[in-house]
């Protein structure tokens, strides 16, 4: 009869920050292994929705679920939430005081009381994964970008979330040093996670996401599959925009 | 010379790198310069030495100062006592030490608390350092060991000693508490988004990431209000406790000089000079941690 519950549900989200209103009534569903890419000029509003979804900022109207649960709800427990979900920051946001090691363990030991050893045992497992198991003893300072972004990307996956959220993580990174970190989150989506990134990589959009949402000025403004949002926009606004990114590239 | 070192020596391993003529020549050209700076820098030393030691010996008065503040059998006779003096200071520094930085780190933990229910404490807190940091210390001594013991109410401590570590402590703490709060605001915002994404709690939070580089951070201008706090100890002499100025002050009284004064001086910095040292160590340490990357 009715669908299953989607993932990540936004219903009408409003954020403001002042008087400027960056987000203005977003909609936005995300179905179990989905991928969805979020594009859209700076300042459209990306980076404030992935915010939003993790409670880090507080949204001023409009409904955010997660696995049908409203997460806005201001008697909700934010830690018992942001466990479920998983984030990657553009600037990687390692804890330098700690080696790579440590900061794939501190949520599962502190957060989830995994046993020290158990939780080394599978963050070296994830290290290996994603190609770092050497660096596990080193400190985040002395990888590089794109070394201490897949650090990141083990360190999100270490409690196994239900949702990934991915913030622009190839943003600062050297342009030769994007591919690695892409080719780690193209494995995440073979393995069926649920993933919702901002992000400018219009080709890797293209090649890996289930679905591109356009955001402009706040709103949705067209979603689709990546061929049609990408390559026959619908939206003049859409190849307006995609016009200046492939001008730059 | 210089040739000769900078060639492979004979039967070793050659040199991976054969510098050309022009390097040799760079280097060479560098090496005198540098023997230059530090003939320049030893000649104007001197120079700068000899018209200080000059003006002072041929000032006027020199024959009396030098009687009265740096008399050699004074400060043979002075020093041991002076030093046994020194040695309260150093207990009293240590203890007023640990006291001042849980004191400290507890207040600047408190300002930065935000749950409404902590109000009255954050309040408190905020009071604490504005008034004590505006007090100065030599008023807070005598509030604190005279009027404190006046109270007479029983388990108020009468030592001087423990009421002058009391006032110590209040006035350091509140500077302390200070350069906590300006180490945990320090740290970045996006480390403690990080350390909340990853489901840790405000408390979590803070204890795991945010204090441990805040200290860290802090740790130089710790070590600078501690050198402060090291002759600041002397003060509690005004109590009435025999520690080095108190003890100057009888030998100076008994022998008519100021000499123990100086005796006294000189002791404490050295008891300084240790420290400041470390605090540069620690500074640079820091500096190439952040340059290279860490080793802990």
């Amino acid at each position: 009869m009715s669908a299953p519950t989607p993932v990540l549900e936004c219903t009408d989200v409003v954020k403001r920050f002042g008087d400027v209103e960056v987000l203005r009534g977003i909609d936005l569903e995300v179905g179990e292994h989905e991928v969805v890419a979020l594009i859209g000029a700076s300042g459209s509003g990306k980076s404030t929705l992935l915010r939003c979804v993790n409670l880090l900022e507080v949204v001023d109207d409009g409904v955010i679920r997660l696995d049908g649960q409203d997460i806005t709800d201001p008697r909700v427990d934010e830690d018992a939430v942001r466990r479920r979900i998983g984030v990657v920051f553009q600037a990687y946001n390692l804890f330098p005081h700690l080696s790579v090691l440590d900061n794939v363990t501190l949520a599962p030991r502190r957060v989830h009381r995994v046993p020290r050893a158990e939780a080394e045992a599978r963050a070296r497992e994830l290290l290996d994964r994603v190609g770092l198991g050497a660096k596990a003893d080193e400190y985040p300072d002395r990888l590089s970008g794109g070394q201490q972004q897949r650090v990141a990307i083990a360190r999100s996956l270490a409690y196994d979330p239900r949702l990934l959220l991915l913030d622009e993580i190839t943003s600062a990174l050297d342009p030769e040093l994007v591919g690695e970190v892409l080719h780690l989150v193209r494995e995440l989506v073979e393995q069926g996670r649920t993933i919702v990134m901002a992000t400018h990589e219009m080709a890797f959009a293209r090649a890996v996401a289930h679905r591109v949402v356009f955001l402009d000025g706040g709103r949705v403004l067209e979603s689709g599959p990546p061929e049609q949002v990408l390559v026959d926009p619908v939206e003049a606004r859409t190849r307006q925009f995609l016009a200046r990114i492939l001008d730059q590239g | 010379m210089s040739a000769a070192s900078s060639a492979a020596p004979p039967g070793g391993p050659r040199l991976a790198h054969e510098p050309s003529a022009l390097q040799l020549e760079r280097e060479g050209y560098r090496r005198s310069r540098s023997r230059r700076s530090t003939a320049v820098a030893l000649a104007s030393t001197v120079v700068f030495a000899v018209v200080v030691w000059f003006g002072i010996t041929h000032s006027p008065g020199w024959p009396r100062v030098k009687q009265s503040f740096l008399s050699w059998p004074v400060a043979k006779e002075s020093f041991v006592p002076v030093l046994e003096g020194l040695w309260l200071n150093i207990r009293v520094l240590v203890v007023s030490e640990l006291c001042i930085l849980a004191v400290g780190l507890l207040v600047a933990f408190a300002r930065t608390l935000r749950a409404p229910v902590f109000f009255p404490l954050r309040l408190l807190a905020t009071a604490y350092t504005d008034f004590f940091r505006g007090m100065p210390l030599i008023i807070l001594l005598y509030i604190v060991g005279f009027g404190l013991p006046g109270l007479r109410l029983s388990g108020v401590p009468t030592s001087p000693v423990v009421l002058g570590t009391i006032a110590l402590v209040l006035c350091y703490g509140a500077y302390v508490a200070e350069v906590f709060r300006a180490g945990i605001e320090g740290v970045h915002p996006s480390q403690r988004a990080a350390a909340r994404s990853l489901g840790l709690s405000y408390a979590q939070s803070m204890r795991v990431v945010v204090l441990p580089q805040a200290v860290r951070r802090v740790l130089p201008p710790l070590l600078n209000d501690f050198v402060a706090l090291q002759k600041d100890v002397g003060l509690i002499s005004v109590l009435g406790a025999v520690d080095a100025v108190r003890a100057a002050q009888i030998e100076s009284a008994q022998a008519a000089s100021f000499t123990p004064y100086v005796v006294a001086g000189l002791l404490f910095v050295c008891l300084a000079v240790p420290t400041a040292r470390l605090a540069d160590r620690v500074a640079r340490r820091r500096e190439s941690r952040e340059r290279a990357g860490a080793v802990l």
